[in-house]
């Protein structure tokens, strides 16, 4: 039986200059899976990963419907503590992002607002997170380089890094692929497999391919609603709805 | 943790907002020393043709009328002078030259205006009386060139980023249906730019209307009302170096004391209405929230 | 119509390109006559100043009614303006000027933020001396002092820090608040740790020009805190002061018998202090701008 880690009940989202991106959104998110939500741009997939980690309370929202409960507790509740959501709630974005410190800067910028002052603990945690995204061996020698001399793929693994050294519970991550070449993007998919353990992940993946490549559990955005959701397999091979059969074979895009 | 958070947002707040209570600051001592005249001194006397005050004479249109007749021919000569340069440097010089020429006119910007009025005293003023063969050189016009090397970094700069503004494609569409550079220029950029030119102009204006040192150095200080095109050429009194020379001798509370705030309360307004004005003029390009996560 | 006259230079062409000639040098022209007195003040003032720079010339006291000696309260009296005005002006300028960039809404209370930064800088220099004398030296009884002085100074410097402070923090790139944020840091601590430290040559650029165009003010301090003659060099903040710019104006207009030596030395003085800070403040701007990360 699969534990349900988010639980999205009836999302409406509308902003302040008449845009409504999502539209009624019932959706779980399962523990230690890989989840997916594709479909062509506009459908409020990103949307909905800044809803997630309340990035959303930074832009001009006219109303927020709905609940979204993770383990149980609604974030979308004014009295929450949204600084300890993010922490609890990664996200990696579609272009990598390094902010202009060095390396290691970089990573314990979110232990040290949240207040950790023990720099043997921080060098440690900052150790850790590198290795997990396979960018340690790269760069050991070179922490207190600045973060932009970093290659794109790089600097991608680094902002997962970021996220990783806050142990979070999920890790959101938006087209994190789409400006990297296919060895960068290998590396970042190859860490999700091994990190579903650890981890539940939402991914928008770039394309098609990738989204059929990762899924473990797929969810098909058109327009703000959720037409169809299932098993990653089940969902790309066997569709059951048009408009999600058409998507997939490339009818529209 | 989150109440440090909130005590710095307020502290940030309030020094945010400082600077509206400054300005009413400064226009409530303005008025508090200022207002009185209008008591003291009847609004005939006022506006009467002489300023002499030791006899108790308190007519300010001459004081009105010299800080008009130099800012006025001060920007009959900056004008063509800021604005030529500003084209020089914004479309027809190239990147080396650009790069010294600007610094240059910064140079300017920063030259006090008292070392002006000391070049103004030993340098302008002996060439003006024998160049122009003047009983002395101590005239409006003086004051006026040296106001216009004061506001031309000013109006250069203004202009010259309004110059920059115009989108490149107007410029393309132009080459690309022959059009010279300077058709270009005249009939396309200049146009185009005409509000920011227009701010460029205002806020020149305002920098000649309140500059105080240069003309109190060099307009003779005389306070005559205009009489025809020889005021230009001869000495007259500002409001701005009226306030300037007589505020250290006047005794406070008197009625010439609240008569020299009362021309700073003139001052204020008008400078006041060029600088709104010219802030509506210019717009600032709003910042997207929404780029980062798309 | 046969071919060749198809490929004949049509006449209007010709026309053009020999406007373009015209226009053109006319505008160089322009330039060059902008240029030039710039260029010949300063090194005049350089050529004339230099016989009177002396080690005694800087730092000893003046003798003879200031006819001799050194010029060294004036020096120090303009230092301790500039401490001053960098004490009062810098923190609250910044300070408001982060508000602006990174915490005010586009509402009536923000617009009305920015109208009044536009109108205090806006303000003549010589209405700033009447409002310090008012506010300052009157209402708060500190006298003629380097502290009302200095206050006075600081509010009229106020908004090129605040808007040179918003500028440099504006142009941080957007995406970087959201990073911070998104990795659980509050509004503050991404400012504190990410934004203000890329912010911050351009911050250091805009300070050093507002304090540069401080230093070289007369007006504003005519009436709050400048004195031509000092016994000795001020021992505390409600001393009145000797100012570099203030004594430039009384030696050139009202001492009789002044070397000439001396005035331009003092000329010169002032006008190496403040071109030393433009020509800082442009070396961080541009050493800043080759090390930028975005």
């Amino acid at each position: 039986m699969n534990n349900i880690k988010i639980s999205i009940r009836d999302l409406h989202v509308r902003y302040q200059d008449g845009k409504y991106p999502l539209r009624g959104i019932n959706l779980d998110i399962i523990a230690n899976m890989i989840n997916v939500t594709f479909g062509p741009a506009g459908g409020g997939k990103s949307t909905l990963i800044r809803v997630l980690n309340r990035l959303i309370d930074l832009s001009d929202v006219d109303e927020i419907q709905g609940e979204v409960l993770l383990d149980g507790i609604n974030i979308l509740d004014p009295e929450i503590d949204v600084i300890e959501l993010r922490r609890k709630v990664g996200v990696v974005f579609s272009q990598p992002i390094p902010l202009p410190l060095t390396i290691s800067e970089n990573i314990s910028f979110g232990l040290e607002v949240a207040g950790e002052k023990d720099k043997k603990k921080i060098a440690r945690r900052v150790e850790h997170a590198l290795r997990q995204a396979v960018l340690w061996d790269e760069i050991y020698d070179r922490l207190d380089d600045p973060a932009s001399s970093l290659s794109g793929g790089q600097q991608q693994r680094l902002c997962l890094a970021r996220v990783l050294a806050l142990e979070p519970d999920v890790i959101l991550l938006d087209e994190p692929t789409s400006a990297l070449d296919p060895v960068s993007t290998a590396k970042i998919e190859e860490f999700l497999e091994k990190a579903k353990d650890d981890y539940t992940f939402l991914l928008v993946p770039h394309n098609q391919q990738q989204a059929a490549r990762t899924a473990d559990f797929a969810a098909f955005f058109l327009q703000g609603k959720l037409v169809e959701y299932g098993i990653g397999e089940q969902l790309f091979f066997n569709p059951k709805k048009k408009e999600t059969a058409d998507y997939i074979q490339g009818r529209y895009g | 943790m989150r109440k440090s958070e909130k005590l710095i947002t307020n502290t940030i707040r309030i020094a945010g907002s400082s600077s509206i209570l400054f300005l009413l600051l400064i226009f409530v001592f303005l008025l508090k020393e200022g207002f009185p005249t209008l008591q003291e001194i009847s609004f005939v006397e006022l506006l009467s043709r002489r300023w002499y005050p030791i006899e108790g004479l308190f007519g300010i249109l001459p004081l009105i009328s010299g800080s008009l007749i130099v800012t006025i021919s001060s920007m009959i000569i900056a004008l063509p002078f800021g604005i030529g340069t500003a084209i020089y440097i914004g479309e027809i010089a190239p990147q080396g030259l650009k790069e010294i020429f600007k610094p240059l006119v910064e140079v300017l910007a920063g030259i006090p205006s008292v070392v002006l009025g000391f070049i103004g005293i030993l340098v302008l003023s002996p060439m003006m009386r024998t160049g122009l063969n003047l009983p002395t050189g101590l005239t409006a016009l003086t004051g006026a060139i040296l106001l216009a090397l004061i506001s031309i970094p000013t109006i250069v700069s203004i202009a010259e980023d309004a110059l920059y503004a115009v989108p490149k494609s107007y410029r393309e569409a132009a080459y690309a249906v022959g059009a010279t550079q300077w058709q270009i220029i005249w009939h396309i950029v200049l146009p185009a730019a005409r509000v920011g030119i227009l701010n460029a102009v205002m806020l020149g204006v305002g920098r000649s209307l309140g500059e105080t040192m240069a003309v109190m150095m060099v307009t003779g200080n005389a306070p005559t009302l205009f009489s025809g095109l020889d005021s230009f050429i001869s000495p007259v009194r500002t409001m701005t170096a009226t306030i300037a020379s007589e505020m250290g001798e006047v005794a406070s509370g008197s009625a010439h004391y609240h008569i020299l705030f009362f021309i700073g309360i003139i001052l204020f307004f008008f400078s006041l209405l060029i600088n709104v004005t010219s802030s509506s003029l210019s717009t600032r390009p709003k910042r997207g929230k929404d780029q980062v996560v798309s | 119509m046969n071919l060749l006259s198809y490929y004949k230079e049509p006449k209007n062409r010709i026309d053009r390109n020999l406007v373009q000639k015209i226009g053109f040098t006319g505008i160089r022209l322009i330039t060059v006559i902008t240029i030039l007195p710039i260029l010949g003040i300063v090194v005049f003032i350089a050529i004339k100043g230099m016989p009177a720079l002396s080690w005694e010339f800087l730092s000893a006291m003046p003798r003879d009614g200031m006819r001799a000696g050194g010029i060294l309260p004036a020096i120090v009296g303009t230092l301790y303006l500039m401490a001053g005005t960098a004490l009062f002006s810098i923190p609250l300028g910044i300070t408001a000027g982060i508000y602006l960039a990174e915490y005010a809404s586009d509402n009536l209370w923000t617009r009305l933020i920015r109208i009044a930064i536009i109108s205090l800088a806006g303000v003549p220099s010589v209405v700033y001396g009447l409002f310090g004398l008012g506010l300052f030296v009157i209402f708060f009884k500190l006298g003629i002092s380097i502290l009302s002085a200095a206050l006075t100074l600081s509010i009229m410097t106020l908004p090129v820090i605040i808007s040179t402070s918003e500028e440099a923090l504006r142009s941080v790139p957007y995406k970087f608040r959201v990073v911070g944020i998104s990795l659980g840091g509050t509004q503050w601590q991404t400012i504190w740790k990410v934004i203000l430290p890329q912010a911050l040559p351009g911050i250091v650029t805009g300070v050093i020009l507002g304090l540069e165009r401080a230093v070289g003010e007369t007006a504003p301090i005519l009436f709050t805190g400048a004195t031509f003659y000092l016994p000795h060099l001020p021992s505390s903040p409600l001393d009145a002061t000797m100012a570099l710019p203030y004594h430039i104006y009384v030696i050139s207009t009202q001492i009789p018998g002044m070397p000439i030596t001396i005035q331009y030395g003092t000329v010169l003085v002032l006008l190496v202090l403040v071109l030393a800070m433009n020509i800082i403040a442009s070396v961080i701007r541009s050493r800043a701008r080759a090390k930028r990360q975005w």
